[in-house]
């Protein structure tokens, strides 16, 4: 044993201090032994086992037999009154009860410890306790728990209390029963266990919200002691708020009270109240106002965690109230040059999203000083605001493209050259001035890219935007040179966006051609397959098929392409395969940033990623709602001879959601016919209904085929019956409205069972809303990579120009909205986002018209001076008639 | 967005790590289930923490959507993590118990050396400190009368000559100091 000893020293000296410096796994648990002795050397012991939760805590992983083996010789230890040693057994138990087997044999030990004298072991015995119970033990501590929780001792109370929370997850019925306890708790002298007595009370009443609204009542009238608790209170009291507000209910005295808490005594509970004032969705200028003082106060603290915090906070406003945050500018200047550079970051970020132009030039300067020494997130933090910089001065795009293209320059992830890459994209797109400095930018990013996937994304939009600028050769050398030097998938990308080039630039071509025979000797099959393809195409050198071919990507629905073509594969016929028949994919709506989000220009931030990979944003390969209904609508044999569906719309409600019978209406659009399905579900649990059909009076011009019934309508399953209708030979008289009545005949029948009483029934009939039949169900959302050149190709003889105002809409984003969902347009180009301050846009909105015809809308929109919005409405199809009915829809 | 409202919960702390000046985890502990819930990518996690905090010594920093709040002394180095929508002067306050409370229990000799002598007695004040994520005290008083019961007298017998040294030492040295 001195041996060991002696060993042990020399290993000390060795380490630099550490007496765990080389413990090994096996040598431990063999040393584990001792705890078997009698009796307990407890010192020993105490350093074995601390050596075995240091291993464990080093990341070492102990197996079931060698975890259960170590737990059981440590139940041995129970013997020794050692006070460090019991609570060592304790954590103990806590690390292997996870990995160790039947760990519930120490139950009787601990509760022997969580009732007995000794204070200093109740409290760790109660938390070891709770990590061995399950659901069915819970039942037998119960009574000691409950009695713990209401302990003088604060520390047993506490640990009671925290135990239950953790139980909580498991357990929530019988942890409720404990809320009288709880309560106790609350009132309690201590800080943690009022605390911690709040927490569990607010756990167990959280989904009950008048038990909230109580509970929150009565404490806001009492100040807590505890910070901490009062931090919990206020973001008690916030959630009720929101929740409040979009019930309705009164929030002012809410409101009061979190500005009571900007005045308490603790920082953290100023703080926490400050942030929660304006995080919350209903603050205006006036409650932000006290907030934003107490925040300016923080910037000047000492404590580097305030002022971080602080400012932190600050930037998030400047995103949604600018105008609040000025009034900071002077402490947030000083903050500048602060010595920790998180917080200098946020201070420069916010600067820029309230200073003025002037200040650009100063403020990007002092970034570039220290940017290299901050973390990455920081550094997409800087991007960002770059970015929303770019949009809001477009004048100086130079300082800050000058400024990216150094920080692309330097190390960083992918995330954060995306971000930049992003920006850059943004700034092009914005402004046309930006363009050619941002595409040579990206083209030397790409020279020295390890991301493939951000060089791709860049090679396609030099394919897109390259060919319009006044000196497109001069991308070739970039684009090419990828292809001599990058990995297969960049040079796929490189070939695609050269062919891009072929196709626009006629004086390229030659050159073009020249490259993409070449490339037909790569050795991977995508870029061989891409060159030939490309080559083919362009050397026809047709307009038509260059712009079909290459510059518009394939936009059938994938799904529904693969299954046509294994249908085509399956029943060979001598006609060839035709890809009109395969319906367009509709084209997925972005989701609506929330509108905190656009007041700053923030609202592009959903754009850039597909602005450089338009694919992207098309669904996975999942089966679209499209494809279910083909699926539904093909396998009825009287739909066979309407051909392919050309489009469906979303769901109208012919009915309120809570009557006897809820109907629903979908219109599945044919090239010459309509199918309007009716989806019907019966909510009476007393009846059944049979025969059951939608009695239609079509508008004039439409001719009602066939109405298919749907035989039986049970309790509350779906049913659906269809109307097929003809649709009018004049495309002008496409749109009306059809009056719809439910007829069927009703049994009454036992609600239990289902069966009905009697094979009689009597008919009876429901009235339901109006169908309306509009444009935008003649129409399929399609989108146009390159707006202006379909727009001259369609050429100008269907053209048709109108001109209306709209006096009651009051904004531009109002009437971009309306004039989308009227028409049933996919916008272009990214004209659906208004940029914020402008009183003029034009709205560019393409798609396809049944039959094949492709429609085109300039929408030019001003604010008029009298309020309202005037529209010049241009309409460009390859139908006269379309383009009067397209022309005719708004108004 | 960062426009959102906290959940109430009182689990906030994601997680506690002491590492030595080497950036090696002396003792680490995360709470969270959903992040960093495996041995590497905590080992991944601390030494790009480590990498980012040793040089300057400023309290605060955001390193993959956890708030880090720190503090080093010597040749040691504290750290409290919680999520980037958490109250900064919470975590600031349990790294100040975390701190105070180590720093009682190794009498002001906060390195390295003497902490791994008491290891036992950290981990156990690190056990106290917070369960499971939920803070469990904030006082470093209370902590320190809570673990530091080791009684000074240890029969001679189990004691090791290096420990009556230290003892030794460390008496000679609060008497030289007083």
């Amino acid at each position: 044993m001195m041996g060991m000893k002696r060993d042990k020293k020399d290993e000390e000296d060795a380490s630099g201090g550490n007496p765990f410096h080389n413990v090994e796994k096996t040598a431990v648990l063999q040393e584990a032994r001792i705890f078997n002795e009698t009796p307990v050397k407890a010192r020993r012991c105490t350093h074995v086992l601390t050596k075995i939760l240091y291993l464990i805590n080093q990341g070492e992983v102990l197996g079931t037999t060698e975890a259960t083996e170590a737990f059981f010789a440590m139940t041995k230890l129970f013997q020794s009154k050692d006070v460090v040693l019991r609570r060592m057994v304790y954590l103990g138990i806590k690390e292997l009860a996870t990995i160790a087997e039947d760990v519930i044999i120490v139950t009787s030990s601990l509760t022997k410890d969580m009732t007995g004298k000794e204070d200093t072991y109740r409290a760790p015995a109660i938390r070891a306790l709770t990590a061995i119970t399950d659901n069915t033990m819970l039942q037998a501590i119960e009574r000691y728990m409950k009695q713990a929780i209401v302990d003088k001792s604060p520390a047993v109370s506490s640990a009671a209390l925290v135990s239950s929370l953790h139980l909580f997850k498991t357990a929530p019925e019988v942890i409720k029963r404990w809320v009288n306890e709880a309560q106790e708790a609350l009132n309690s002298d201590n800080v943690m266990v009022q605390y911690h007595g709040l927490g569990l009370l607010y756990q167990i009443r959280k989904t009950d919200r008048l038990g909230v609204t109580k509970l929150v009542a009565k404490l806001t009238k009492m100040p807590l002691k505890s910070p901490y608790a009062a931090c919990h209170l206020i973001r008690m009291v916030c959630k009720l708020i929101e929740e409040e507000e979009s019930a309705g209910g009164e929030v002012t005295a809410l409101m009061d009270y979190l500005e009571s808490c900007l005045r308490h005594k603790s920082e953290m509970v100023i703080y926490e109240a400050a942030h929660a004032i304006v995080n919350l969705r209903r603050t205006g200028p006036r409650e932000l106002a006290p907030a934003i003082s107490v925040l300016q106060l923080f910037c000047s603290s000492p404590k580097p965690a305030l002022r971080f915090a602080a400012v932190r906070t600050l930037s998030n406003v400047a995103m949604t109230h600018p105008a609040a945050v000025t009034a900071c500018n002077l402490d947030l200047e000083n903050l500048i040059t602060d010595s920790n550079r998180s917080i200098a970051t946020l201070a420069i970020t916010t600067l820029l999203k309230t200073g003025g132009e002037a200040s650009v030039d100063r403020l990007m300067k002092q970034i570039a000083s220290f940017v290299s020494e901050i973390s990455d997130e920081f550094k997409v933090v800087v991007v960002e605001a770059i970015r929303s910089l770019g949009l809001k001065y477009p004048r100086k795009h130079s300082t800050l493209m000058s400024f990216l293209s150094g920080m692309l320059r330097d190390e960083g992830g992918l995330e954060y050259k995306a971000s930049i890459a992003d920006t850059i994209i943004a700034i092009v797109e914005d402004n046309p001035d930006a363009k050619e400095a941002g595409l040579t930018h990206l083209c030397e990013f790409i020279e020295d890219c390890e991301h493939t996937s951000l060089a791709v994304r860049i090679l396609h939009l030099l394919g897109r935007e390259g060919p319009r600028t006044k000196q497109p050769s001069k991308y070739i050398r970039f684009i090419y040179n990828r292809v001599i030097l990058e990995n297969a998938a960049v040079r796929a990308a490189a070939v695609s966006a050269l062919s891009h080039f072929g196709a626009t630039c006629e004086d390229l071509l030659p050159n073009i051609l020249v490259l993409l025979q070449r490339s037909q000797m790569d050795t991977d099959d995508e870029v061989r397959d891409r060159a030939t393809y490309f080559y083919s195409v362009l050397s026809r050198k047709q307009a038509a098929l260059n712009s079909q071919y290459i510059l518009e990507g394939l936009q059938a629905s994938l799904v529904t392409l693969e299954k046509a073509l294994l249908n085509y594969v399956q029943h060979p016929s001598e006609a060839p395969f035709d890809l009109k028949s395969v319906p367009l994919a509709p084209v997925i709506e972005e989701r609506h940033v929330a509108p905190t989000g656009q007041l700053d220009g923030g609202g592009s931030r959903a754009t850039p990623a597909s602005v450089a990979a338009p694919t992207a944003t098309r669904l996975p390969a999942t089966a679209t709602r499209q494809d279910v209904y083909i699926e539904k609508l093909s396998a009825i044999p009287q739909f066979d001879s309407f051909g392919p569906l050309f489009k469906s719309s979303a769901p109208a409600e012919l009915t309120e959601s809570e009557t006897e019978y809820v109907v629903r209406c979908v219109k599945h659009t044919y090239a010459q016919h309509m199918v309007l399905q009716f989806d019907c579900t019966n909510t009476l649990s007393d009846q059944l209904l049979e025969n059951v059909n939608v009695a239609v009076e079509a508008p004039e011009g439409f001719d009602i085929l066939v109405s298919i019934p749907c035989e039986k309508l049970e309790y509350s399953v779906l049913g659906t019956c269809y109307v097929a209708l003809s649709l009018p030979e004049s495309v002008l008289s496409s749109t009306g409205t059809c009056s719809a009545t439910l007829k069927f005949t009703v049994k009454d029948c036992d609600p239990t069972t289902g069966q009905p009483d009697s094979d009689d029934g009597y008919e009876d009939d429901y009235v339901l809303e109006d169908v309306e039949i509009g444009v935008s169900d003649h129409i399929q959302r399609a989108a146009k990579a390159s707006f202006g050149t379909a727009w001259e190709e369609m050429g100008s003889t269907n053209e048709l120009q109108e001109t209306f105002s709209l006096p009651a809409i009051r904004t531009l984003d109002e009437a971009v909205r309306n004039i989308i969902s009227f028409l049933g347009l996919q916008p272009c180009e990214w004209t659906d986002k208004v940029p914020e301050g402008k009183s003029a846009h034009t709205l560019l909105l393409s798609g396809v018209f049944r039959g094949g015809y492709e429609v085109l809308v300039r929408s030019k929109l001003a604010l008029s001076p009298e309020g309202g919005v005037t529209m010049q409405l241009s309409v460009r199809s390859g139908d006269a008639e379309v383009s009067e009915l397209v022309a005719s829809a708004v108004g | 967005m960062d426009n959102q409202v906290l959940e109430p919960s009182l689990y906030v702390i994601k997680g506690i790590a002491i590492l030595d000046n080497d950036g090696k985890r002396i003792l680490a502990k995360y709470y969270d289930p959903n992040t960093l819930s495996t041995a590497k990518e905590q080992k991944v996690f601390e030494k790009n923490l480590f990498n980012k905090t040793h040089r300057a010594n400023t309290e605060i920093i955001m390193l993959e959507n956890m708030t880090c709040v720190y503090k080093s002394n010597v040749d040691l180095y504290f750290y409290v993590m919680g999520s980037n929508h958490e109250n900064e002067l919470i975590l600031v306050s349990v790294l100040n118990c975390l701190y105070d409370s180590i720093s009682q229990i190794l009498r002001k000799n906060v390195e390295k050396r003497s902490l791994m002598e008491n290891l036992d007695v950290v981990m156990l004040a690190l056990d106290e400190i917070c369960d499971s994520g939920i803070i469990l005290e904030s006082d470093p008083t209370a902590i320190s009368y809570r673990v530091a019961l080791r009684n000074d007298d240890i029969p001679i017998g189990e004691q090791t000559v290096a420990q009556v040294l230290q003892s030794a030492k460390e008496q000679l040295k609060w008497s030289l100091l007083k």
